[in-house]
């Protein structure tokens, strides 16, 4: 790795700044429509756990929904600063699609979010859902238009080269793209487990510290139940998404999987250690046969390894262990919340050692999301948009030093933005859990009173 | 000029349009905002709390402007987007780190912990005097076309300083309209130093703008265009002479409880930015790079503007039409925000 190589460094940027854009949406888009759930559980119910839900949720809401606009503010120039290649080689295909998510959707969430945040007590009640379903909406529509670019990125169809330029021929191709509908669902979902892990685990987190709150039952047993139902759903339609790529990326896949030999009967291997130089794997552990069987629905189906693809396949270790890492994340997502929710249903309660594991897996969600994106970008390489321009061919003529110096800005940012969010996010629950116990009282707020108080029992116990 | 009645001659203008009336929207929206993040710097802490108030429920919409501006030029003039925004590589960072930590810092102060909170508030009035001063500097660029020299990058920063100064004014102008008691008088008295800063500001300009450019200069004192011309200073003038007349009375009359002609100020500014606006598109029409690249070279393929076009027509009459109605409901003076 030569750190002084401008393209490797404007690549690093890109990564940077879209692993910490993504997390945030991710939590928001999801976020928007548990939000309105609440909501609307209160407005038929009338009990008041669910509007406590919906106004400590609200407060995660609108700070991730801030460092989602601001950082994505951060990638809508970096096409120009870092990319101009990307533009003038797809821009009247990209172009369009972005200026679309624009107009339709950060308008309308970006609008719609001061009425929902502030409005409640200027607007009628149904215009305040109203707005909250808006901002939701708003949120959805946004990942529409940005997994369609990233899809066409993927397997590109609907257009035509005129001296060098994409130019559309079929915007409903365009859009619908053959791998469109398996990320764009995928990634759906994925926002869902995100968010149900978080408010699976921060209200997990406050059960343990003896919050046993209506609010904290009712945001833990939704968010449970929302894990138990989509992390099945997941794999399923992620079995569906590999399959296209099977069909669509081939070299992608044959990374994902560590297969360096084309083959019928191909094996799934479970672990490994890929060497390119050798072009081949080390301490393998392998399901003969089991690769074929899922990616055809037959032991014979022929599965094209790397070796055809000399020169023009992804780096194979971070694509083949991104994927196990996603997978494997998955897999103890379905077993823990299908626990969680038996035990929730049976005793009304998560037993302790299931309360323990919801909490380590706060952000595992973060972990997952971030992994299947370097599976499928990293997975992309040698290209930007498969088939039409590679990466290296896109970059711009940014000397390194500059590329390097706002690097390190962003790098040292987001990780500060990072650990205050996390840190915030854990002190209002803290907040909330000392209010329950001293209900007036917030010892962050008045220490000295809430410190008297707290005084005072110890001496009665 | 291309024959404008085919789609590839009217499409880019019609963008080019779209474009500059998103850049105004802009200026002027999250200007007033970024303007109360700067002059946060001289309230106290319970100031601070209804200065936010008066802007919180407003500012992320505004700032999207921002991004539907670079979003037309991205989309509409792929070939120009990479060029300027490379030249303008490192203040286009500093304006990102500044308009990060501003957005930021919206939440977190008010949702952090007690200690953190001196912190937070200092990246919101950091945050908004970084994005402010790199975006005056870029345009100073921009409008020499990218030279470098000592004496375009000391222009450049006497723009970052005096758009700096005019956010001041349009902030203290929204203040005037949004709050209420001390912090509205005080208000007055701050927008009164800042339309001098913008005076001197946009008089240096002005007066080195053709001295640098000779491009702008034939354009501005070539004959007769000289007359039609000259009300645009003129009026601009005038306007200044109403803000500071409005901003001399307004303590005095505040302080007595009349609201008369509290509205001037911001009125008065936001014309101000529209005529600065106005003349800085007749100095630089039709380039997008000055001198090197106009929107017709620039522009990306008639079918796909067609195609954004279609959309623009359907959905900025409805942008705007709830953003106007976002602003009344929350119209009226601020009062302190609560999440309900």
């Amino acid at each position: 790795m030569n750190l002084a190589d401008p393209l490797l460094l404007a690549r690093l940027q890109f990564a940077a700044n879209i692993s910490f854009h993504i997390l945030f949406p991710a939590i928001s888009l999801a976020l928007a429509w548990v939000l309105l759930y609440f909501k609307l559980r209160f407005d038929r119910s009338g009990e008041a756990a669910w509007m406590e839900a919906y106004r400590f949720w609200v407060k995660v809401f609108a700070l991730s929904f801030a460092i989602g606009v601001v950082s994505g503010i951060t990638m809508s120039f970096q096409f120009g600063t870092n990319w101009p290649g990307y533009m003038n080689t797809v821009g009247n295909i990209a172009g369009p699609l972005l200026a679309y998510e624009v107009l339709t959707a950060f308008f309308l969430e970006a609008t719609f979010l001061g009425i929902m945040l502030f409005g409640s007590g200027r607007v009628s009640r149904r215009v305040h859902t109203l707005s909250t379903l808006l901002v939701a909406v708003g949120t959805t529509l946004s990942a529409f238009w940005i997994l369609a670019l990233n899809s066409w990125m993927q397997t590109p169809a609907g257009f035509t080269m005129i001296d060098g330029q994409a130019h559309p021929t079929d915007w409903l191709a365009v859009l619908f793209n053959p791998s469109f509908p398996y990320r764009f669902t995928h990634m759906l979902i994925a926002c869902g487990l995100v968010t149900a892990f978080l408010i699976a685990g921060i209200s997990a987190w406050r059960w343990r510290r003896g919050d046993h709150g209506a609010d904290v039952r009712a945001a833990l047993g939704s968010a449970v139940g929302l894990a138990a139902l989509l992390a099945p759903l997941q794999i399923a339609v992620g079995d569906l998404h590999g399959i296209n790529t099977f069909h669509h990326q081939p070299a992608k896949l044959a990374a994902m999987e560590g297969l360096w030999e084309t083959q019928r009967g191909a094996p799934a291997i479970l672990f490994a250690i890929p060497d390119e130089a050798a072009q081949a794997n080390r301490h393998e552990i392998a399901i003969p046969g089991l690769a074929s069987l899922y990616l055809g629905h037959s032991v014979d189906t022929e599965v094209r390894g790397l070796k055809e693809f000399a020169g023009a396949h992804p780096p194979v270790a971070p694509v083949f262990w991104a994927f196990r890492l996603m997978v494997g994340i998955g897999l103890l997502m379905l077993v823990v919340s299908w626990t969680a929710f038996w035990q929730l249903r049976r005793h009304g309660r998560p037993g302790p050692l299931t309360g323990r594991a919801l909490v380590a897996m706060t952000f595992s969600g973060w972990l997952a999301l971030l992994a299947g994106w370097y599976v499928t970008e990293i997975g992309r390489q040698p290209w930007l948009v498969q088939g039409v321009l590679t990466t290296a061919a896109a970059v711009g003529p940014a000397p390194a030093g500059t590329v390097g110096l706002s690097l390190a800005m962003y790098v040292a940012l987001y990780v500060l933005l990072l650990a205050a969010f996390v840190s915030v996010l854990f002190y209002l629950a803290r907040q909330a859990v000392a209010e329950r116990e001293a209900p007036g009282l917030n010892p962050e707020l008045d220490p000295f009173r809430a410190g008297a108080r707290h005084a005072r029992e110890h001496r009665h116990a | 000029m291309p024959d404008l009645t085919q789609a590839a001659g009217w499409l880019p203008l019609a963008f080019m349009i779209i474009m500059g009336l998103a850049i105004l929207i802009y200026v002027v929206l999250d200007g007033y905002d970024l303007g109360v993040g700067m002059l946060m710097v001289l309230a106290d802490a319970g100031e601070r709390d209804l200065m936010v108030a008066s802007i919180g429920p407003f500012w992320d919409a505004n700032e999207t402007w921002l991004v539907l501006g670079i979003g037309v030029l991205l989309t509409a003039f792929p070939l120009a987007h990479g060029i300027i925004l490379g030249a303008l590589y490192l203040p286009v960072a500093v304006m990102l780190l500044g308009l990060i930590l501003r957005g930021v810092a919206f939440d977190f102060r008010v949702k952090a912990q007690d200690r953190h909170r001196p912190w937070w508030n200092r990246a919101f009035f950091a945050g908004s005097l970084l994005a402010a001063l790199a975006q005056g500097y870029m345009l100073g660029l921009f409008v020499l076309g990218f030279a470098r020299s000592p004496t375009t990058v000391l222009f450049a920063v006497l723009i970052g300083l005096g758009l700096a100064a005019g956010y001041c004014l349009l902030g203290a102008g929204w203040l005037l309209l949004k709050c209420e008691g001390r912090l509205q008088q005080r208000a007055a008295v701050w927008g009164w130093w800042a339309l001098w800063l913008t005076a001197l500001g946009i008089a240096a300009v002005s007066l080195a703008t053709p001295l640098l450019s000779p491009a702008i200069q034939a354009r501005w004192f070539a004959f007769p265009d000289i007359f039609l011309l000259a009300p645009l200073p003129a009026l601009t003038a005038v306007l200044f002479a109403v803000a500071a007349i409005a901003l001399r009375r307004l303590p005095a009359r505040l302080a007595a409880g009349d609201e008369q002609g509290v509205w001037h100020p911001f009125a008065a500014a936001i014309a101000i930015f529209v005529l600065a606006h106005a003349g800085l598109t007749y100095s630089l029409f039709p380039w997008l790079v000055p001198q090197r690249l106009d929107l017709w070279q620039a522009a990306a393929a008639p079918g796909s503007l067609a195609f954004i076009f279609a959309g623009v027509v359907v959905v900025l009459p409805l942008i705007l039409a709830y953003t106007a109605f976002a602003y009344w409901v929350f119209r009226g003076k601020a009062t302190h925000l609560g999440y309900g």
